[in-house]
């Protein structure tokens, strides 16, 4: 497969990023982290900007999804990992100890790789996200599901069964009500961990769209293994391998005109 | 090609295949004759008298009211104090202590006491329970129930609750909901129709428990429904009829054998489509 030449179609799409008005959102310094006693990130630093899709990509076992899951500090679900170095959002330091793990988690949003909705109708599972950190009259409620739904281009699909199980749906509408949720909490950050590896091709469409849409209200983060899905949605990409970023930078130049020859060997497809 | 390689696996397919049937087999005429004599002789003594009276002296009439009665008390309270703490532990185990040393201690702890002779149990509780008492009780005999309970739904709830994926876990952290919301709201969920087939899995296997009650809620030949005195049980009073030499007092045994079969037939039956339910959803 050629990859150069389907992603050097997709490139020029992209608008030309305006250097002085990127805002940085979260900032990664020197960020390490740890398995145990295995070192799985090195010395990363790297910004994520506001309202703008950063892509990560790298071959399996690089890191990026570690990466992804210090920013909502998922890893802290499990015994044994711990990370060191700095990640700012909003003067505060991610990876701290102490921190209100529930708050950042709502400020900092996640889709899974496999579509997760919870066991309960397809309006509970907006609802009860929003139900969490706001108390809010049955009709403004019903609206921010309404408003949800319709961010993640699922309402005109489900208006009619709202009282069904949320498992009912397809694959591709689980993970929209995956979004959905996400959105419905209001966080700044969402971040994407390959959303589409389990998703038919008209699915990962649709979810490629919303990406592109919701960037406009919020910084997103998204982790793929698809390389042309990373040059068709994002604005930066970082190239990652062994637990090192090899390359940051706007993703058209990254696609085009890498300057690091591993970086290169990999959108070539010569590895990975 | 070596055809004799071959018909000798072929040969020693079919022996395999028959020695299978043969043990299936073996196994269920056993199940099926015991069934069989079961209704034979218990289906005749099923009459309207067996619910309303009480156990009779030898050479009259009556029926086992006042089992059936303590039976169900002390099976229901058995399962009210024994499902909360099982439950409470398992999700301790599953959810909190995933990763701990005292998750492993307490799961081979409840492992040997899932297997533990029952008589072990009354003994256990008649010596905390009974002696310092001064007398046998129907709340002794459902504390004796309740030990037997609270292994059995450990471990259900402890299974279940592993077999929701993290992945759920992770998509509830995702959106900022606290572990103990979690749990309550989305693993119990995801795990219901499963903790619930172990809760009625318990229900069945104490309904049928004689020797914890021997030495706790004893007997009553009458009706009882005070707590603290002996409370007659199905089970006590079959071991005691059954052995006894009057044949009136027999045919009732058979006849509280059977219900108790069927009890445990209705409940195992639901329990299974139950867990069918689980597996179409």
């Amino acid at each position: 497969m050629n990859v150069a030449t389907s992603v050097a179609t997709a490139a020029p799409t992209h608008p030309p990023i305006d250097a002085a008005a990127l805002r940085d959102k979260v900032a990664i310094r020197n960020l390490e982290f740890f398995y145990g006693e295995t070192k799985a990130l090195k010395g990363i630093t790297l910004p994520l900007y506001e309202n703008k899709v950063t892509a990560f990509i790298g071959p399996s076992g690089c890191g990026k999804s570690t990466l992804l899951r210090v920013l909502n500090r998922m890893y802290d679900l499990y015994p044994n990992q711990h990370a060191e170095g700095q990640v700012q959002f909003d003067g505060m330091n991610i990876v701290e100890p102490g921190l209100d793990l529930n708050l950042l988690r709502a400020r900092i949003g996640m889709v899974f790789q496999k579509p997760t909705p919870f066991p309960m109708s397809i309006y509970e599972n907006i609802a009860f996200g929003i139900r969490l950190y706001e108390k809010l009259p049955k009709r403004e409620l019903d609206q921010r599901v309404e408003q949800s739904l319709r961010r993640a281009a699922l309402w005109d699909e489900v208006k009619d069964k709202l009282g069904a199980s949320g498992l009912s749906l397809s694959g591709g509408q689980q993970q929209r009500l995956c979004i959905a949720r996400t959105v419905a909490v209001r966080p700044e950050v969402i971040l994407f961990d390959e959303p589409c590896s389990a998703l038919d091709p008209i699915s990962t469409a649709k979810i490629e769209e919303l990406i592109d849409e919701l960037k406009e209200d919020y910084t997103i983060v998204i982790v793929t293994h698809n390389m042309q899905q990373a040059a068709r949605v994002s604005d930066f990409t970082a190239f990652m391998y062994l637990g090192e970023l090899i390359e940051f930078g706007p993703t058209d130049k990254i696609f085009t005109s890498p300057t690091d020859r591993r970086t290169q060997d990999y959108i070539t497809g010569r590895f990975g | 090609m070596d055809a004799s390689i071959y018909a000798a696996r072929r040969r020693s397919n079919v022996m395999a295949t028959v020695a299978s049937y043969a043990a299936t087999g073996i196994g269920l005429a056993g199940l099926a004759m015991i069934l069989i004599v079961l209704f034979w002789e218990g289906f005749s003594g099923l009459s309207l008298a067996v619910f309303t009276q009480m156990t009779p002296p030898p050479g009259s009439a009556g029926g086992l009211l006042n089992a059936i009665v303590g039976s169900i008390m002390m099976t229901v309270i058995a399962i009210a104090i024994g499902t909360p703490i099982g439950m409470l532990a398992g999700t301790y185990m599953a959810e909190y202590g995933r990763h701990e040393k005292l998750t492993s201690i307490v799961r081979f702890i409840n492992d040997i006491l899932l297997s533990a002779p029952s008589i072990v149990v009354g003994l256990f509780i008649y010596e905390v329970m009974v002696v310092p008492m001064g007398h046998f009780s129907g709340i002794a005999g459902a504390v004796a129930l309740a030990v037997i309970v609270i292994p059995v739904v450990v471990r259900t709830t402890e299974d279940m609750l592993m077999l929701v994926p993290n992945t759920l876990r992770e998509a509830a952290a995702s959106i900022g909901l606290p572990r103990s919301l979690m749990i309550r709201h989305i693993a119990y969920r995801a795990a219901r129709s499963g903790i619930i087939t172990g809760i009625l899995l318990a229900v069945a296997r104490i309904s049928g428990e004689t020797a914890p009650l021997l030495f706790t809620a004893l007997n009553n030949q009458f009706y009882s429904s005070n707590l603290n005195a002996p409370m007659s049980s199905l089970p006590v009073v079959i071991f005691q009829f059954a052995l006894s030499p009057y044949a009136d007092w027999q045919k009732l045994a058979w006849t509280g054998a059977l219900i108790i079969t069927i009890s445990v037939l209705v409940l195992s039956i639901v329990a299974r489509a139950l867990a069918g339910t689980r597996k179409a959803s």
